[in-house]
């Protein structure tokens, strides 16, 4: 199973040229880019019936509140989950923050653990270092092989213990790619009595996930990583821990009834969302989704299973190249890291992009992840639908470009 | 384009830097990192009458941050510590987009071609807002820290 390579005549910005050289853009696990229909979207809604949501009697407000709970539905259907479940945030960071923050806040008591793994982006660990200084609480750290790029899961029941409250891990790390086996880390996590938060930023948009099947508590994810726009994201939880929560905001749309000392709070999602959401991102986002389960979600991660296999296979023929994470595709996704011998990443990516090749460079918001695997920065290329290997093969062009400019021997 | 950022002798500093090493009981010691990109560069001069007698780094980082500390070392040896800071306003003036002094500046020239590569400049800035920061505590008698360039804004 593949995509056909018209899809990437969806997509307006990879029909442009960097420098006379066609754009390969191999940066999606920083950002997405966006289809037409996404774009057409919000063109149409700031046309048509831009109107604040849940307030206005006349037919464009009653329109615009229509989609935006449409929306929610259908991003909530995208996982397997129930609208009432899902919270619309700025990303997954906010989603992060909101749970830190309110879940944490309450239930999180000095003495406490929270056990994160050293494999997170910054937006699953900082947060949790904040709630652990204001609550008192100690984190724990479950380690990542430098081998292979995957969570030391042999030490997983050492650092559970009665006092572990949270458990936040990654479903897939943004740096090595490697796909984390959350359902086995919640059942463990779920026996000593933690809940679980689980980062979907890097697999909810490249693999069909369910909440069901992961079993978690919490899922975050970002709409701009999965052909959305910018500035909208999720936080999916399960009700009964929604409910028990205290508001993250506050403000207007998430309450009930407000006196002068004080205020009752809507049901969740909504007690979560105070002041104007972003309406017309959640809308096309909405859109997105459904961009997304045209293709279907497995025919995705079948394409960039393959890719990825491709990409591998090339890199490794790349002389001084090396490759961080797990080698078999079926246990990572699409971001690839990888260093040049003698040659800093950050110049490996300026070179490339003299190239119209775009990769991200540096620490990619993982230092503790790089601190592991004993180095300071990585390269990174990342694929998703639209790529296909001839973007893998103007990438090791690229390269041996790079090795030739840096006075590397062939 | 490329070429304008990579000259030849910036892969010269970069592949053979100049002065690089520790210098035990310094007079100066400071690091500076670039937090955007985790580039360090640790800095030591030893100070006699007033002038930066020898001048040394360490780090790790990219091509143009490694080679702009190598050529500061050569630079600013022999310099005054007034005339070292000078030096290094000079030089940031210099990437913030000013003209730059051909007479003072020499070889430092060839890094002006960054300023066409916006992320970069700090890149090049690093050792130089380390250089001052260094200076700065030598002066007031206090000692080493880390510094970060982005503490450079113009």
């Amino acid at each position: 199973m593949s995509i056909p390579g018209e899809v990437r005549r969806d997509f307006p910005l990879l029909q442009r040229s960097v420098d006379g050289k066609p754009l390969v853009y191999l940066d999606s696990a920083a950002t997405s880019q966006k289809p037409r229909v996404v774009l057409e979207v919000l063109q149409r809604y700031y046309e048509e019936y831009n109107a604040n949501v849940h307030r206005g009697l006349y037919r464009i407000a009653e329109r615009a509140t229509l989609a935006y709970e449409e929306a929610r539905a259908k991003v909530a259907a995208f996982i397997g989950a129930r609208p009432e479940e899902l919270v619309f945030t700025r990303g997954t960071t906010e989603a992060i923050n909101l749970v830190a923050y309110s879940y944490g806040g309450a239930f999180v008591r000095p003495g406490d653990e929270i056990l994160v793994t050293e494999m997170e982006h910054h937006s699953n660990l900082v947060p949790w270092q904040l709630l652990a200084q204001r609550r008192g609480a100690r984190l724990r750290f479950l380690r990542v092989r430098p081998e292979d790029g995957t969570l030391d899961l042999d030490s997983l029941d050492r650092c559970l213990t009665e006092r572990t409250r949270v458990v936040a891990v990654t479903h897939q790390s943004n740096v090595v790619g490697t796909i984390n086996p959350v359902r086995d880390i919640a059942a463990r996590a779920h026996a000593v009595g933690a809940v679980v938060l689980v980062d979907g930023a890097q697999s909810v948009p490249h693999m069909p996930v369910r909440v069901q099947d992961l079993g978690c508590d919490f899922l975050a994810f970002s709409g701009h990583k999965m052909c959305g726009p910018t500035g909208i994201g999720a936080l999916w939880g399960r009700r009964e821990l929604l409910e028990a929560m205290p508001p993250f905001h506050g403000g207007g749309e998430m309450i009930e009834r407000v006196d002068l000392e004080n205020s009752s709070y809507k049901e969740p999602p909504h007690r979560f969302e105070a002041g104007t959401p972003n309406i017309a991102d959640a809308i096309a986002l909405g859109v997105a989704v459904e961009y997304l389960q045209s293709l279907g979600m497995d025919v995705v991660r079948a394409h960039e299973k393959a890719l990825v296999r491709y990409a591998l296979a090339q890199l490794a023929e790349v002389k001084g190249l090396r490759l961080y994470g797990p080698r078999d595709s079926e246990l990572r996704g699409g971001a690839v890291a990888f260093s040049l011998e003698g040659v800093h990443p950050h110049d490996v990516a300026q070179v490339l992009d003299g190239e119209g090749v775009c990769v991200r460079a540096g620490h990619h918001c993982a230092q503790p992840l790089h601190r592991a695997l004993g180095v300071a920065a990585t390269a990174r290329a990342s694929v998703y639908l639209y790529n296909s290997p001839e973007d893998i093969d103007a990438l090791v062009r690229g390269l041996e470009r790079v090795r030739a400019f840096f006075g590397l021997s062939p | 384009m490329l070429e304008e950022l990579y000259r030849e002798i910036i892969l010269d500093h970069y592949a053979h830097p100049r002065n690089r090493g520790r210098l035990e009981g310094a007079e100066v010691a400071v690091e500076g990192v670039n937090p955007s990109c985790g580039d360090e560069i640790s800095l030591y001069a030893r100070v006699r009458d007033g002038r930066l007698e020898e001048v040394r780094f360490e780090g790790r980082g990219c091509s143009i941050s490694q080679a702009s500390a190598s050529m500061m070392t050569e630079a600013v040896r022999g310099k005054t510590v007034a005339e070292a800071g000078q030096l290094a306003d000079r030089f940031k003036a210099m990437m913030h987009g000013q003209p730059p002094d051909e007479e003072q500046l020499g070889e430092l020239v060839s890094l002006q071609g960054v300023r066409r590569f916006p992320v970069r400049i700090k890149c090049a800035t690093l050792a130089w807002v380390a250089l001052q920061q260094g200076l700065r505590e030598y002066e007031a008698g206090r000692p080493a820290r880390v510094v970060t360039s982005s503490e450079d804004e113009l």
